[in-house]
């Protein structure tokens, strides 16, 4: 008796991503050994300069890392069958709220604190919502979504602010051993948050209230706390995803910061292989998932393409590995690839 | 055996019929004939491959191997909708309608003539009334299909399968939640269509049913085809012998309690839970009662009557407008199951497939679950531990899969029940409320499972048996409570509870 996984492993999702970034890589190498013919491909070239790994790889990796924080938080919202739309709202919350306490001369300590407990606040109100008066989760998330850059412009009373404060600049902007900070701190997190929910029950109440609501309910699940920690986590990361982007521009921009994040970060989630429905989730395939999406946008301006026209070709590239990772699509293409072998007697 | 002087081909024949899923062979080579004016029932253990015959026979799956001919002509339904136009009609185990819309909606889905995209409203209506009629039922078309209880749900689904001009239909199960005069309404029905040269298809466990109404029988086992016998022409213990592939004693015998020294264990004297006057409103009216560890306390009653709703009081899934309920002495409110369960309630539901099983994740994570829900997210059970769990009851309950791994919705109905069964067994509680636990379960399984709860009363549990089979409710329990349109009806204890005076307490006739 074979003691499979549930999912045989050659047919995991988060190929699909995989390829899809190989597809891009392809494509740059060949765009640029056509327009110079003999120089090794800038798309790949990784160097050491001013102390530091520099080049396009390590850039998409610099540039992905606040969608990668994003899905990470995401991925477990959805796989409890929700979803939050305000992710972006809270960015820009965090970086106010880190940018003014900044101006007043507190410590770094106290600042990122701060900020990080008024993003964990903010998910655990999206929480209480969803889990406490059982509101829908796409009502309950938008609520904060539409309030919250209100109360981030409250915060900065409508200013932009600049940061100055070369310790905060640090974690947008500083190198480990010369790795970039930025992504280090996501790939602790992505192994951090994979331990936790393997090792602990976590991940297995989460993808059971995703999948049966209410049998899981009936099987004595807590599910109100349950939701309450994946939408205080997804909170917590908008937190870090905040502080990281107002780090890297060194301002708090309390318009701009965070808009249209959180539909990245639902692609990166969906491409990578979690259902929207909830249930099964992988954290690698949002990882892989948010990559993609990033090295799409470096592509693009590697090739030139006017920053206008760019959300198609983003669109197109979710549309195609979304309908490869469809059961329907490959059964209708590999019906169409193999002749129709003669039914067996 | 092909037929002598028949020019015409059958009405259905399937030849050579090959599914497979995941891990699992569910259909090797199956064949099947049905033809026009006859009642075939379709019979097998579970996981024989009976559901899943019927689905590729209505288009649900594509068939891996094989052919089909309805009347003669080659098909190949891609769709249910396309076999509803091929003139097969369906009627699944679970109802497949949507319960936030109403009856008349449900009946017309799919269907309604419009003008330019308008609805007739009223055609609609009336069409709906009409279809009911046939069945002689009649009831609000305008009411919410999920409001009404699961038999009325059922009679819709199959007024809805009968109104179609349909050449074959199917029947999966139809009767699992009627009681008798609906299903003798039922039988009334079938045996018109095939008077009017309708080819039906009659999946059923209940074998007093197949011989009341069907013309011939084919038995699966284990994805084969064993044979196709004329019903007159076979006897019933030759039948459950071919089903289970094994000699097995006639036990449908058993009305009268025959095991008396298994049913001497004396149960403790203090009750494990009391109910007084619980009542809530719309649902059940001042019951008391009490169950005791030791002991199965069987709850009988008509559809209606109240049994599943008690259930719920006791579970803690619905709050009581009245009433109280104590365990060993002690007052309780039980606010969620959660609640129920951390005092050592069990309940394993009628309806596995939305308040039971987590139909994507495998059979070991369904079984551990509930366990593991009591532990809390930090006290995790070592996959070691959960391994030697799953593979105990999948031996101990013989739940048929490939494997732990596989996911339990890949499981046929009746193996899905026993996974649910050993998820509460797992959590070892003091009581274990069942509410029809045997439902969609064939002989052998039947069996198996009454054993296991006279092995678990022998243990100490107390156990809770809802069930619409009175023999069942009979064989298995030491007390039996009976409850009548929502109230507390009767109560009667060993030698007292015999069949014929059970069914005139649940009907009302006079106190016996």
């Amino acid at each position: 008796m074979t003691t499979r996984r549930t999912a045989p492993r050659f047919r995991s999702p988060v190929w699909w991503p995989l390829a899809g970034i190989l597809l891009l890589v392809l494509i740059n190498i060949a765009y640029e050994l056509a327009h110079k013919p003999g120089v090794f491909p800038e798309f790949l070239r990784v160097t050491w300069q001013d102390g530091h790994f520099f080049g396009m790889p390590v850039d998409i990796f610099n540039e992905g890392s606040r969608c990668l924080v994003l899905a990470l938080g995401m991925t477990l919202v959805i796989a409890t069958g929700g979803i939050d739309l305000s992710v972006g709202s809270v960015m820009a919350i965090a970086g106010s709220v880190a940018a003014v306490l900044l101006r007043q001369g507190d410590s770094l300590a106290l600042v990122l604190g701060a900020a990080l407990a008024v993003s964990l606040l903010c998910g655990l109100a999206n929480g209480v919502l969803v889990a406490g008066a059982r509101v829908q989760p796409i009502v309950a998330t938008l609520i904060l979504m539409v309030a919250g850059r209100g109360i981030a412009q409250l915060i900065t009373n409508g200013d932009v602010i600049i940061i100055d404060r070369g310790s905060f600049a640090f974690l947008g902007n500083g190198f480990v051993l010369g790795v970039p900070f930025a992504p280090l701190l996501v790939a602790l997190l992505y192994l951090g948050a994979g331990a936790l929910l393997r090792r602990s029950a976590l991940g297995l109440f989460i993808e059971a209230l995703g999948d049966n609501e209410t049998a899981s309910r009936f099987a004595g699940l807590a599910s109100a706390r349950v939701k309450l920690c994946v939408y205080a986590a997804c909170g917590f990361g908008a937190g870090v995803a905040g502080l990281l982007a107002a780090s890297n521009i060194r301002a708090a921009d309390s318009y701009r910061a965070g808009e249209n994040m959180e539909l990245d970060a639902i692609f990166a989630v969906v491409v990578g292989g979690t259902a929207l429905s909830g249930g099964r989730f992988t954290l690698l395939g949002s990882f892989v998932g948010a990559v993609l999406l990033q090295t799409l946008t470096t592509t693009m301006y590697n090739l030139g393409v006017p920053p206008a026209v760019a959300p198609v070709p983003k669109a197109v590239l979710i549309i195609t590995v979304c309908l490869f990772q469809s059961e329907t699509t490959r059964r209708w293409l590999a019906a169409r690839w193999r002749r129709p072998a003669p039914a067996p007697a | 055996m092909n037929a002598t002087a028949d020019s015409p081909p059958p009405l259905l024949a399937l030849r050579g019929i090959v599914k497979k899923f995941t891990g699992v062979t569910a259909l090797t080579g199956v064949d099947f004939t049905v033809r026009a004016g006859e009642i075939h029932a379709l019979l097998g253990e579970n996981g024989a491959g009976k559901s899943t015959l019927i689905k590729v026979l209505t288009g649900v799956y594509p068939p891996d191997g094989g052919e089909m001919r309805l009347a003669g002509a080659a098909i190949r339904p891609r769709s249910p909708k396309d076999a509803e136009t091929l003139g097969i009609s369906t009627v699944y185990q679970e109802v497949n309608l949507i319960p936030t819309l109403s009856v008349a909606e449900n009946i017309g889905l799919g269907r309604q003539r419009s003008f330019l995209g308008l609805l007739n409203w009223r055609a609609l209506r009336r069409h709906a009334r009409e279809a009911l009629a046939r069945l002689d039922l009649e009831c609000d078309v305008d009411a919410e299909l999920g409001a009404l209880p699961l038999a009325w749900q059922q009679m819709v689904a199959i007024a809805r399968a009968l109104d179609l001009r349909a050449k074959l239909l199917v029947l999966d199960e139809p009767t699992a939640s009627l009681d008798e005069k609906e299903v003798a309404e039922l039988f009334r029905i079938m045996r018109r269509l095939r008077a009017e040269g309708l080819g039906i298809v009659f999946v059923t466990h209940f074998l007093d049913q197949v011989y009341a109404v069907s013309d011939r029988i084919t038995i699966l086992r284990n994805g084969e085809l064993v044979g196709e016998y004329p019903a007159a022409e076979l006897p019933r213990l030759a039948l459950v012998s071919k089903m289970l592939g094994r000699e097995v004693r006639d036990e449908e015998g058993r009305t009268t309690r025959d095991e008396p020294a298994a049913k001497a264990v004396e149960p403790s004297a203090a009750p494990l839970l009391e109910v007084r006057n619980l009542g809530r409103r719309g649902a059940l009216h001042s019951l008391n009662f009490a169950l005791r560890a030791g002991e199965v306390t069987g709850l009988a009653g008509l559809l209606g009557s109240g049994r599943t709703e008690t259930a719920r009081l006791l579970f803690g899934i619905d709050r009581a407008d009245s009433g109280d309920i104590s365990v060993r002495g002690a007052p309780v409110r039980f606010a969620s199951p959660r609640q129920a369960i951390r005092h050592g309630l069990a309940f394993c539901s009628e309806d596995r497939k939305t308040e039971g099983i987590l139909p994507n994740l495998s059979v070991r994570e369904n079984i551990i679950f509930a366990l593991q829900a009591k532990r809390g997210a930090w006290r995790i059970l070592a996959r070691a531990e959960q391994d030697r769990l799953a593979a105990h009851y999948i031996q101990a309950l013989r739940i048929k899969t490939p494997g732990p791994e596989v996911p339990v919705k890949n499981l046929s109905g009746g193996n899905q029940q026993k996974v649910l069964l050993a998820r509460w067994l797992a959590t070892q509680p003091a009581l274990i409320i069942l509410d029809e636990p045997t439902r969609g379960i064939d002989v052998g399984a039947k069996a198996e499972i009454e054993q296991l709860i006279a092995k678990l009363r022998g243990e100490g549990l107390a156990v809770l048996f809802i069930s619409s089979e009175i023999e069942e409710v009979v064989r298995t329990s030491t007390r039996v409570i009976v409850l009548r349109e929502r109230r507390w009806a009767a109560e009667l204890a060993g030698a007292e509870i015999e069949l014929p005076r059970l069914l005139r307490l649940m009907a009302g006739g006079s106190a016996a």
